[in-house]
């Protein structure tokens, strides 16, 4: 494909992705929340199994900045935001680049309901009709959203326990091809209470140890975010950063340092939501856009 | 061997020992889960489509083909015949395996065959191809939602769009890539 010819075809798409990035900084800014810049090259990342960081010399490029934003939420910022490009190896697909733009907001002294509550206002001040319309579907954001816990999702769609999904290592899949296109289709859904495994920075849910305070929001089968309330427990987090070590380094990944500055500063938060939202994909939703390719100037075939 | 961020549409590789190639590929992957490489697989031995979902961690064989120049002579029970005009070697491709290549297919034409071992599975053919439609109804006048094209057959028993003024007996180019009329052929 020509890249001139591409481009004119995704020139009124770009416009409309740098109004929603002024629309974005706009709500949190008079939300009160600080943006700030943190360094997008690290020693390294919180260690997950299934994300993998670009190499930059001896460091990693950040797959998430969220290491750096926890730090100043538990140095005093009581709420902040960041727009950043995040590097995950591999990740090429309708709906992934390898560099892509990730809004993080966090929250001092609130839990996931906040965020939740942050994701309805902050779609409506995007889309103030309350109707989306992608891809001759129409999406009600005005009306109370789906929710749903993940393991109703799998009971409903996939006909099974996700606990039972997890145990069989059919979890992703059965997500992904059979509860995902499910998902966030009359209003956007809110997905709730994920298995403690899965949430490796989330806090445990009170009343029932078996899940974590993790949700994400689908709208039009789209994963569009995940929140969390954050776990503020040190020594809990030193465990569940060294089983994911352990994890990463039996699948010949490379090791992290220990991020011992972010652990020790982490005792000092009594409590924290924070959640991370796919700019790209969202672009895509309001710009009623099918491949993630539209609403970037560059895929890394264009290079 | 090739491993799962090798796949990509066009890519050929062997399953259970036969050629396959990768009709439609997804990348997908939960946020904080694996990532899956969703293809939509063609045998390249007996046509039949079908999806298979794959993840990190494995690794694939990559099906060693091989195009031969050869001329096509002709067609029997079994399928479509080609010759290798040095070696005088021949080699039988069923027509579901050569699918809407085998309209294209005029006698004695030189064509490319992808060979699997001593096997032919399938022809690269010229990009375009000179056939005479044998069957075209008149243009009605009013059909517009048609707009200005008809539906015409060619002497192979391949049907396409043609403009109203293409009669039956007429010589049509056609790009064998798209399946599309190109024009018409002075003769």
């Amino acid at each position: 494909m020509d890249f001139s010819v591409a481009l004119a075809r995704k020139q009124q798409t770009l416009m409309q992705r740098a109004r929603i990035l002024q629309a974005i900084r706009a709500f949190f800014i008079a939300a009160e929340f600080l943006e700030v810049e943190t360094p997008q090259r690290l020693p390294g990342n919180a260690p997950e199994l299934h994300i993998d960081a670009e190499p930059s010399g001896p460091w990693f490029l950040q797959t998430s900045p969220e290491l750096c934003m926890k730090r100043l939420l538990a140095a005093g910022c009581p709420r902040l935001f960041q727009i950043s490009r995040c590097w995950r190896q591999g990740e090429r697909g309708r709906r992934h680049l390898p560099e892509f733009t990730l809004l993080e907001w966090y929250r001092g002294g609130a839990d996931y309901h906040a965020l939740m509550e942050d994701c309805r206002k902050l779609l409506s001040h995007l889309v103030p009709g309350g109707r989306l319309q992608w891809q001759g579907r129409e999406i009600d954001l005005a009306s109370e959203w789906q929710r749903l816990t993940v393991d109703e999702a799998f009971q409903r769609y996939a006909g099974c326990s996700c606990l039972e999904a997890l145990k069989q290592d059919r979890f992703d899949q059965l997500l992904v091809e059979t509860v995902e296109p499910c998902l966030g289709l009359e209003t956007p859904t809110l997905l709730c209470d994920y298995p403690l495994p899965l949430g490796a920075l989330a806090r445990r849910k009170p009343d029932d140890p078996r899940w974590a305070e993790r949700f994400e929001l689908y709208v039009a089968g789209i994963e569009l975010a995940n929140g969390f309330s954050e776990l503020c427990d040190p020594v809990e987090q030193v465990r569940r950063f060294a089983a994911e070590e352990e994890a990463r380094r039996l699948a010949g990944k490379p090791p992290y340092p220990v991020p011992t500055r972010f652990l020790r500063e982490l005792g000092q938060l009594k409590s924290a939501a924070g959640i991370a939202l796919g700019i790209d994909r969202l672009v895509m939703l309001l710009t009623n856009q099918e491949d993630i390719a539209e609403v970037v100037a560059f895929t890394p075939e264009d290079l | 061997m090739y491993t799962c961020s090798d796949l990509k549409k066009g890519l050929k590789i062997l399953i259970d020992g036969e050629p396959h190639v990768i009709a439609q590929f997804d990348f997908t992957k939960p946020g904080k889960g694996q990532a899956l490489y969703k293809c939509k697989l063609r045998n390249m031995l007996t046509g039949a489509l079908f999806d298979r979902t794959y993840r990190s961690g494995e690794s694939f064989e990559p099906a060693n083909l091989v195009e031969r120049d050869m001329q096509y002579l002709y067609q029997d029970d079994n399928g479509y015949v080609f010759m290798d005009q040095k070696t005088y070697d021949q080699t039988t491709i069923a027509e579901e395996v050569l699918g809407d290549d085998r309209y294209f297919l005029i006698d004695n034409m030189e064509v490319k065959v992808l060979m699997f071992g001593e096997r032919g599975i399938g022809v690269t053919l010229p990009n375009f191809v000179n056939l005479r439609v044998t069957r075209s109804d008149p243009w009605v006048k009013g059909d517009t939602a048609a707009g200005n094209n008809k539906p015409a057959t060619v002497e192979s028993g391949y049907t396409l769009q043609v403009p109203s003024f293409v009669e039956e007996g007429t010589l049509i180019q056609i790009d064998t890539r798209t399946g599309e009329y190109v024009t018409r052929v002075k003769e």
